[in-house]
């Protein structure tokens, strides 16, 4: 008896699934899918607020492109890219996906711009930040919109060699990510008279850092830098403050990759000093204020950079949609690389052939408790870094699409 | 400075001391892992969101009461214990003439509830929790600096450690316990509540866990997904002392911290690894674990 219930179940189960997925596949419309990390360490800085940037991006927009009510789902990968392959290959072939958004991880991301690229589908990736995407492994279906690896060390490594921060050492998370950080700050360091005097790799995610931290206080360097993100950076700043990694060796920390939400994470108390580089910040003006609250309105926090560039991304490519009069992904994205892209997030951006989209980014410092006057008050703008001093110049990140 | 393998001998230590740190951590909730193994065949997946609610509610008690770390060290994994003994009354005692995959299913679910439920209302990058303002500063050892709050983890766990097991070995209701494990049926001839011995034997496993989930929360962030790094590692840790086994979980707990110092010093990248390579070697030649009987 209990069996029989339970395949009768099973037989319901599976049948409103396939309900579901015919319901979907008699539509035509434009269908956005974004996928990010919605469980693990990256779920606040992307996650549900990336989902609702891009719901707000669609709604916005009217809900409407080409006549076709815009069609949107969201998964979690949660930070394993054999999960962002399967949800890439099931959404761009069975559920007709036209567009993957956000995408954090860069491992994910690379191997989702793989898989957009053999079956002739978008990717406009976010949150992933490695410079690889736009460098070998470019593509002309895949383009990254807030920031990269490049960007991130281009911005932090400058102003803190010139700030008499010449000797380095690394702590560097162990996977796509954190090793093209490490390698693209390591070229700034260098070039700007620094040098790297060590390095540690740590698993990830990881909880402790205590030894990669003693091995930072024991190397001497000026500037001990975190080549990581979300949890990992938030566990590294925390217990640095324990260790008194900075009173005792007088050493400073750079956290190369830093979103608003880790810093709301940890408080000011334990953040304050910390200098950083990002693509986007609420309290910039007038118009990232009257978005960031509507924002704040629907999610309870700010938005991370992240979020709003999943905000300006879709509604780029929706608007690029509508001017092309056809959703063909290459007719598509090269509408998107000859319009200007001017909204909340950017001014005058603009999306190169390798999927670089170039806008100014921001160098950061995090607020003393005293400094900050309301809630969420917590970066002062130190320098407007111009979109191209920030990004890798078109030529030197080895794009086969790029002509020489 | 001495060199030992060509690492300078303030490395090896300040590596091997931080290992050990680790270690109190581990052994602090494998015992409590090991306790509920022996007496309810019950195997605890939910033992990370219960650590995790133990720092939760710490947090809890200071942010909405103003309660302070000390008084939290208690309240909260009585608190925790509350909900276990909820949780082995209604859900638990179903299960124990059922085999192990029972359990383990409903525990896997429970912690996978809780932990959403956490996810939901307070995000992972989780929330501060500062070190109390006794604890605050640290020592020089001469070979590195420790933080005193990282001191007292160590005696403290030792002290928790110590204090079950003379709990179990020494007094009378651990002989009670011990005999009930073994035979439960001759126990309750005695007239012995088994029953009520079984329950608390659950509410303190699990309070181990939340005392481990207190411990931990002025040095991680308190995050909702702050059990799923460490369940796997302390779930190496019962196999590799042996299941069931309550001096094999808390010495391999240490071991097994101090394991992984020694790895960061030679292979970093291998630091997570090394435990599950030591427990596959450890089921190859001796599957009942390092401490274990036979028959388990």
């Amino acid at each position: 008896m209990t069996n029989s219930k339970c395949y009768m179940g099973c037989a319901v189960l599976l049948a409103t699934m396939f309900l579901n997925c015919t319901a979907v596949a008699a539509q035509e419309g434009v269908k956005i899918g974004v996928m990010n990390d919605q469980s693990s360490i990256y779920a606040d800085l992307s996650g549900l607020g990336g989902v609702e940037a891009a719901r707000m991006a669609i709604e916005d927009f009217g809900g409407k492109v080409l006549g076709q009510p815009i069609q949107f789902i969201s998964a979690d990968h949660q930070n394993k890219p054999d999960v962002a392959a399967n949800l890439a290959n099931r959404w761009y072939d069975a559920e007709n996906v036209d567009v993957i958004v956000d995408v954090p991880n860069s491992a994910a991301v690379l191997a989702v711009q793989e898989i957009a690229r053999q079956k002739k589908k978008l990717v406009l990736v976010s949150t992933g930040g490695t410079s690889e995407f736009t460098g070998a492994k470019c593509s002309p279906y895949g383009a990254q919109w807030t920031y990269d690896t490049y960007a991130l060390a281009a911005g932090t490594a400058r102003a803190l060699v010139q700030d008499k921060g010449l000797n380095w050492y690394f702590i560097t998370a162990d996977y796509a990510f954190g090793q093209a950080l490490q390698r693209d700050t390591t070229k700034f360091v260098t070039e700007a008279g620094g040098k790297v005097v060590g390095f540690s790799t740590h698993p990830f995610p990881n909880q402790d850092f205590s030894s990669y931290l003693l091995s930072a206080a024991g190397s001497k360097a000026d500037i001990v830098a975190l080549a990581n993100a979300g949890g990992d950076t938030i566990n590294a700043i925390k217990q640095a403050r324990e260790f008194n990694l900075f009173k005792q060796g007088g050493q400073r920390l750079a956290a190369l990759l830093m979103f608003i939400s880790d810093v709301n994470s940890l408080g000011l108390n334990t953040a304050q000093g910390i200098v950083l580089t990002t693509g986007f910040y609420w309290d910039l003006n007038d118009e990232t204020r009257a978005w960031s609250k509507r924002f704040f309105e629907r999610r309870k926090v700010m938005p991370t950079m992240t979020h709003a560039g999943v905000y300006s991304s879709v509604m780029h490519y929706l608007k690029a949609v509508q001017a092309a009069g056809t959703k063909d992904p290459l007719t598509v994205m090269q509408k998107m690389r000859d319009t200007p892209i001017n909204d909340m997030f950017a001014k005058n951006g603009h999306l190169r052939v390798d999927g670089r989209m170039v806008h100014d980014m921001y160098l950061v410092q995090v607020k003393t408790p005293a400094e900050s006057k309301y809630p969420w008050d917590y970066y002062k703008v130190l320098r407007t870094i111009p979109g191209d001093q920030a990004f890798r110049p078109l030529k030197e990140g080895g794009c086969p699409l790029v002509a020489n | 400075m001495v060199e030992v393998f060509g690492i300078s001998s303030q490395i090896l230590f300040s590596q091997l001391m931080l290992g050990l740190i680790n270690g109190a951590f581990y052994a602090t909730m494998s015992l409590g892992l090991a306790l509920i193994f022996g007496v309810l065949n019950i195997i605890n997946f939910t033992h990370g969101a219960q650590y995790m609610m133990g720092g939760f509610i710490a947090w809890m008690l200071l942010h909405y009461l103003g309660i302070g770390y000390w008084p939290a060290l208690i309240l909260s994994p009585a608190i925790v214990g509350a909900s276990g003994f909820v949780i082995e009354r209604l859900l638990l005692r179903h299960l124990y003439r059922l085999d192990h995959l029972y359990g383990l299913l409903l525990t896997f679910a429970l912690s996978l509830v809780i932990e959403g439920v956490f996810r939901d209302r307070y995000g992972v990058s989780g929330q501060p929790y500062e070190i109390p303002e006794l604890l605050q500063g640290g020592f020089n050892l001469g070979f590195m600096f420790l933080p005193k709050y990282r001191a007292w983890v160590l005696a403290a766990s030792v002290g928790m450690c110590l204090l079950t097991w003379w709990g179990i070995e020494r007094t009378r209701l651990g002989s009670r316990l011990r005999a009930a494990t073994e035979n439960p049926m001759l126990v309750r001839a005695f007239g012995i509540r088994v029953p009520r011995m079984i329950t608390m034997t659950y509410v303190g496993g699990v309070m181990l866990a939340a005392f481990a989930g207190v411990l931990a929360a002025p040095i991680y962030q308190v995050s909702s997904i702050m059990g799923v790094n460490i369940i796997p590692v302390v779930f190496a840790v019962v196999v590799i002392g042996g299941l069931g086994s309550i001096f094999g979980a808390v010495i391999t707990g240490f071991a097994v911290g101090l394991l992984e110092g020694a790895t960061k010093l030679i292979y970093p990248q291998a630091a997570n690894t090394a435990v599950f390579f030591i427990m596959i070697i450890i089921l190859i030649i001796r599957p009942q674990g390092l401490f274990g009987k036979r028959n388990y």
